[in-house]
């Protein structure tokens, strides 16, 4: 059951991850893409990491495909002008392929000869989430904590660089607007009724 | 073998869970028109009735929503000319089906009247819940319209803001109850109803409601649908059963949202009474009054699903920049300063809650 599971999803990321690069529209692509994260985090379901599938899920496909979607829909992209130079980058684009691939058949091959991990297996009593936790802020937790404070200052250092205020604009400060009172917006004034001459 | 009956006993529990999720759906529509209808000094639909059931015939307009239903499915879908003609389609299912999905999860009862207990319970509704963008999104773009695409780009804006500060208060009650299964989280909270969550998280209960306001689309967060800007929001060009899958996502949606704050926040199925024995004595009045049961976790839904509709009455609509401003500058800041302060309590094992 497991294994036609396993192989109706493999199917689906394959040919969901295919479409990526070979369907004409940007937007279509980038659906595809989400596809191809689901399935994958539906392959990882399988082999019991249900905290890297819902990560997966969470962070790429609610958050990261979101944005780009956003950025996608909103940019006219001339299809055209993208295929342009097909030929001229292909030799560096095989090249960067052809590295790929033979880091990934290493690692393959790399770990068809480790023993089976024990340690995993030993876990399994323990909730994956909690384990993960448990390793995190224990064993890890200096790498963990680094590589939150790297991203921290991307993340401040990206707002400052792209954050250029227009001197000229006009914003609303709603925390003002929210907090005035009777007396900022209106002046009664007490004059006397004319008379008629 | 065991696999087939394995996978009709999970089909049929599916369908015990959808069904009435539905049933509930239609009536609260109905619910939300009567209610606002009597806040405005109306009375809301009363000419469809069930005159030949003797129980209904006295509730006017209570067949209603099943004449809006048998209306939709006969209107015609119209696909406009130049949209996307397979994501115009596969959009309102998109919306509609983490809005189900997420029901997987939620203990129902005390004795695992769930569907799938899962451990990462709490993950799993956060991930099903942040899905249900991509069904706005795809809809207002396949859709090939302006109106629509404004509106996908402000709801789908609002949406991911509002799910940040929403992922904080699960993380406040991840915190506070020391798991991710939503059956240990309700457990977590046995006791009186003081020993609910939502004393010590009152805050956390506050954002999560209003972020599920404006995660629905709700009044007053409804600027992706605001009438007087933008016709009718990302669903202008859909008609018949498409709209209405739409229509009905939102009000599972409300229903979802309003079970999980009752669920994480107001203990669930326990009741409130619990501890009335000792002041009144054990007797079967109070061995009733403390059972814990669906009825109390469908009351808690009920007040929620009433807040809603109550709010949508009450308040007027968000400008574009206010929600933003509210969404980042209000409830992410104060999200992060009161899991800092639970910390502390949850450190200093203060009682009742974290001793």
């Amino acid at each position: 059951m497991i294994k036609i599971t396993f192989y109706l999803f493999a199917l689906i990321l394959i040919f969901a991850a295919s479409r990526v690069i070979t369907v004409k529209n940007p937007v279509h692509a980038a659906l595809f893409l989400v596809l191809a994260f689901f399935s994958s985090a539906a392959i990882w379901l399988l082999l019991q990491a249900e905290f890297l599938a819902i990560a997966l899920i969470l962070v790429y496909v609610g958050a990261v495909m979101v944005l780009f979607l956003f950025v996608l829909m909103m940019l006219d992209i001339n299809v055209n002008s993208l295929r342009e130079g097909f030929v001229r980058h292909f030799p560096i684009a095989a090249f960067v392929g052809a590295v790929i691939l033979l880091e990934i058949i290493l690692v393959i091959g790399a770990w068809h000869k480790l023993p089976t991990p024990e340690a995993a297996t030993a876990l399994a009593a323990v909730p994956n989430t909690q384990a993960l936790g448990m390793v995190l802020y224990t064993e890890y937790v200096y790498p963990f904590e680094i590589a939150a404070a790297i991203l921290l200052v991307a993340m401040i250092a990206a707002i400052a660089l792209t954050m250029r205020p227009h001197t000229r604009a006009k914003y609303q400060k709603p925390e003002e607007q929210v907090s005035v009172r009777r007396e900022d917006r209106i002046k009664i004034v007490k004059m006397p009724s004319e008379t008629k001459d | 073998m065991e696999t087939l009956l394995y996978l009709i006993i999970t089909l049929i529990k599916i369908v015990l869970i959808v069904v009435p999720l539905l049933l509930c759906v239609a009536y609260l529509t109905y619910a939300e028109r009567k209610i606002i209808g009597y806040m405005q000094v109306r009375i809301g639909p009363n000419r469809v009735n069930f005159s030949a059931i003797p129980g209904l015939r006295k509730i006017p307009g209570f067949g209603q929503p099943i004449a809006d239903a048998l209306k939709l499915m006969f209107k015609e879908i119209i696909i406009p000319t130049n949209s996307d003609r397979f994501l115009f389609v596969i959009a309102p299912m998109l919306v509609m089906a983490p809005a189900l999905a997420a029901w997987a999860v939620i203990p129902f009862s005390e004795g695992g009247w769930v569907l799938a207990d899962i451990n990462a319970g709490l993950l799993y509704i956060l991930a099903m819940t942040s899905m249900g963008v991509y069904g706005i999104l795809i809809a207002g773009w396949a859709s090939n319209s302006k109106y629509a695409f404004l509106s996908t780009m402000r709801s789908a804006a609002q949406i991911i803001s509002y799910e940040i500060a929403m992922g904080f208060a699960l993380v406040g009650v991840l915190m506070a109850a020391g798991s991710l299964n939503l059956s240990d989280i309700v457990a977590a909270q046995k006791g009186s109803f003081l020993h609910w969550y939502w004393l010590p998280l009152l805050p956390l209960l506050f954002i999560y409601f209003i972020s599920g306001l404006a995660e629905t689309n709700r009044a007053p967060f409804d600027l992706a649908e605001g009438e007087s800007e933008i016709v009718a929001g990302f669903h202008v060009e859909y008609s018949g059963m498409l709209f209405a899958v739409f229509f009905m996502a939102e009000y599972a949606n409300m229903i979802l949202i309003s079970t999980l704050s009752a669920v994480m926040f107001l203990g669930g199925w326990l009741s409130p009474f619990e501890g009335i024995e000792l002041l009144l004595g054990e007797n079967w009045f109070t061995a009733l009054l403390i059972r814990a049961s669906f009825l109390w976790l469908a009351i808690k839904i009920s007040l929620f699903l009433f807040l809603f509709l109550w709010i949508r009455a009450t308040f007027p609509r968000y400008r574009y920049d206010q929600v933003m401003r509210l969404g980042w500058k209000v409830f992410i800041p104060i999200t992060l300063v009161w899991i800092v302060v639970l910390g502390v309590a949850i450190l200093a094992k203060i009682p009742p809650w974290f001793a």
